[in-house]
């Protein structure tokens, strides 16, 4: 067994040095010169100040922003923290979550102006794997549209026109969800002013 | 199921149907001893100076006992040198976030769950790790944990290609030789291609911003896709953040999940087309390659038809219609918008069925029968199509077990491959299987009457019982997805599933290395009228039989008290 101490020895040691020092600096080099954006995260720039990246949701709240899912990130009254991503973990028949999507539901009709008993988009409700997830589902951007507007004292056209600006479809047709980027919706309507 | 489901599946089956064939080929080459390898020019002279350092002598082979002390060894050292470094990271540079030392408890428990290629993380990585111990720990260990597998599976493959030889090919060259010639070139391919994606790889701590609407937020960063590029390759899924594959600088979109799920399946995949060219007989390695995809394809459609048609548990009101206007509707908890719950069911049943275990949504969170479908192709031991070389391992035991059944019922001395398959080799084959299921039973029986397991738990009823069960089953099968909300870094479940990472590592690799000694020192036996044949879809048949029977057999009691319960509640 002993035998076997010098080759263990200088084998992790060598490999450390190539997979574990020279790898990732050579590819963060090579990152860096060759796609320095979305190297460094994808950050929006909102009055051509960096305000936060478009792959990770923010706490939008309130009447004039869209609002991402809700984020089971960070501890409770400080979510989607950046810092600590992280889903809810409750069960699918946790009486918890289930009593919390009933509240959230209840909520987000409240919020919206919806009609008691509308239907509301799943995602809406329920809380995402990472708790950053930037987007929402186009029927659930449409819901908020026009409490958005009114919010603003904007038309609702050009509220809609910015959901679709800010709408993805799958990509080459075929993978992933159609969705609306909250980030990049946001600052779509940050930039129309009002 | 909507369309989408299908649609990305069929893409993911073109990609691996062109990729896999070339990969099996290229690991063919890469352990086939005493011929010249791939990138030979490149990477030989490097390799040559490597082993003189180490006081190796390239040109000699191993006995199967020495090959598995270097394996052992080489373990020692990693965890060894793993958990110094957890400890010591406060005081070494590259620490921009300033993470102090991780405690003992779970640098014990994270030492041996990278070197064991199971990566269950008991913390959570953006608050807890230096990008050092990211770099320089984890993703080595993300390499060489994959290439030691690699370097077993090939040893195996040799136990059954070779007659009359004392020797199964020498450790230190095959884990070299899987890091320099497979691991590294395609590392550095998909490594660039997720940047090229929204992947993060930079060097900076959590960078404050002033937000969209003016409040203050922070964009992590480090060394990001360096290292998710061989956490999936090597089928090691430990994430650089806590939400692992889910979190959108992890996996930013569609392309790079797809690609991804990819890299999870590609090597382990090719694994028996190498087989099949190692042994001379290509038909040999189809037929496991069927099995393994055989078993894949149903959990990934099981799994995906449960999360996409939703938990009948929601609320009234709520919709979860698989309509493209609410991104493909189905089950969302824990599962993100881009991939919806069809990538959510695609990745899930990938991850487990693969020792994978990265995670694009929230297992924890997935409706009972995804959930259980996830759980289920873990307990099968890790070979539909398992890790990368060590999954074709478990298999190959499976099909000696195969050989013997059948055997048993014509009442003739089992051969495989022209091996004659005797006690020796079916006490070996025993041996593996019982010792996974063994640790995976004994230690959730223990868990659930015992106070600090029972502690641990997060969800009540039926779902507690599953939470306890996975962890063991993905520790023992050293898979590293969990059923999150379970107390991983509590001191129970840190030593525990510790214990069962490294039984479920080293108690199998061991009597695989000796079935494989044993075999290669045997001479071949003709084949005659009476051979039974191991290329025909009837002995595809046998040898997933034995996997479901075996499994079943062992795991359905306890499968009845959690998911299947669950199930029936909802």
């Amino acid at each position: 067994m002993i035998r076997q101490l010098r080759p263990a020895l200088v084998a992790l040691a060598l490999l450390t040095l190539a997979t574990g020092i020279v790898y990732p600096l050579g590819m963060t080099a090579v990152a860096q010169l060759a796609m320095p954006g979305r190297a460094d995260g994808s950050i929006v720039t909102v009055d051509g100040r960096p305000a936060g990246s478009a792959l990770l949701a923010q706490p939008f709240d309130g009447p004039t922003w869209f609002h991402p899912r809700p984020s089971a990130a960070g501890s409770p009254g400080a979510a989607y923290d950046a810092a600590a991503s992280g889903g809810s973990n409750l069960g699918p028949t946790n009486p918890e979550l289930l009593a919390t999507i009933a509240e959230r539901a209840g909520a987000y009709r409240r919020d919206n102006g919806l009609a008691d008993g509308t239907e509301v988009p799943i995602d809406a409700v329920t809380a995402s794997g990472s708790g950053l997830d930037p987007d929402i589902s186009p029927a659930n951007a449409r819901l908020q549209a026009p409490r958005v507007a009114a919010g603003r004292g904007l038309p609702l056209d050009p509220v809609l026109a910015a959901i679709d600006a800010a709408t993805r479809g799958r990509t080459a047709g075929v993978l992933g969800q159609p969705r609306v980027n909250v980030v990049e919706l946001n600052a779509g309507l940050a930039a129309l002013g009002a | 199921m909507d369309a989408g489901a299908l649609l990305q599946l069929m893409v993911l089956g073109v990609a691996l149907a062109v990729t896999v064939p070339l990969l099996g080929r290229w690991l063919a080459a890469v352990y086939d001893t005493g011929q010249p390898a791939p990138l030979d020019r490149l990477f030989l002279p490097v390799e040559q100076r490597l082993y003189r350092w180490c006081g190796i002598d390239p040109d000699r082979e191993q006995r199967w006992d020495a090959y598995a002390r270097s394996v052992l060894m080489f373990g020692l050292v990693g965890i060894v040198g793993l958990y110094g470094l957890l400890r010591l990271q406060g005081h070494l540079p590259l620490n921009p976030t300033g993470r102090s030392g991780v405690g003992p408890l779970v640098s014990f428990n994270a030492a041996v769950s990278f070197v064991t290629n199971t990566n269950w993380q008991a913390y959570a990585g953006e608050s807890t790790l230096s990008h050092l111990s990211q770099m320089a720990g984890l993703t080595v260990q993300n390499f060489v944990s994959a290439a030691v597998g690699m370097a077993v599976g090939a040893a195996v493959i040799r136990g059954f290609a070779r007659s009359g030889s004392a020797t199964i090919g020498n450790f230190w060259i095959d884990t070299v030789r899987s890091v320099t010639r497979v691991l590294l070139p395609l590392s550095i391919v998909l490594a660039l291609f997720l940047v090229s994606q929204g992947v993060i790889q930079n060097l900076h701590g959590l960078q404050p911003v002033t937000g969209i609407d003016g409040t203050t937020q922070v964009v992590p960063g480090g060394p990001v896709a360096s290292q998710i590029a061989i956490k999936q390759l090597g089928t090691n899924g430990g994430g650089f953040f806590n939400a692992n594959a889910a979190h959108p600088f992890e996996n930013p979109g569609p392309l790079s999940n797809l690609v991804q799920v990819w890299a999870i399946l590609a090597l382990p995949l090719a694994f028996p087309l190498a087989f099949g060219r190692l042994v001379g007989d290509r038909r040999q390695g189809r037929v496991l390659l069927a099995v393994m995809v055989g078993l894949w394809l149903t959990s990934v459609l099981v799994a995906t038809y449960a999360e996409t048609g939703g938990n009948s548990r929601a609320p009234a009101g709520v919709t979860q219609a698989p309509t493209t206007e609410l991104a493909g509707g189905g089950w969302m908890e824990g599962t993100e918008t881009r991939f919806g719950a069809a990538g959510c069911g695609l990745w899930a049943a990938t991850t487990t069925a693969t020792s994978s275990g990265s995670i694009n949504c929230q297992h924890d969170s997935m409706t009972a029968v995804g959930g259980g479908t996830a759980m289920v192709n873990i307990l099968l031991g890790e070979l539909s199509p398992g890790g990368v070389g060590v999954g074709l391992m478990g298999l190959v035991v499976y099909a000696v077990l195969a050989v013997f059944v059948a055997g048993l019922m014509v009442g003739r001395t089992p051969e495989y491959l022209g091996k004659k398959i005797q006690a020796t080799e079916v006490k070996l084959a025993m041996l593996y299987l019982l010792a996974a299921p063994a640790a995976i039973l004994a230690l959730a029986a223990a868990s659930v009457v015992a106070g600090p397991g029972q502690a641990g738990i997060a969800n009540p009823g039926p779902h507690g019982l599953s939470e306890v069960l996975y962890a063991f089953g993905s520790g023992a099968g050293n898979n590293g997805s969990a059923f999150g909300g379970l107390a991983a870094g509590s001191d129970w479940y840190g030593i525990t599933v510790g214990l069962a990472m490294l039984i479920g590592r080293f108690l199998l690799i061991v009597p695989a290395l000796g079935l494989a000694g044993s075999l290669a020192a045997k001479a071949k036996v003709p084949v005659t009228a009476g051979t039974f044949p191991t290329h025909t879809p009837l002995f595809a048949g046998l040898v997933a039989g034995v996997v479901l029977i075996v499994a079943g057999l062992t795991f359905f009691p306890a499968l009845a008290l959690g998911p299947m319960l669950e199930a029936l509640q909802s």
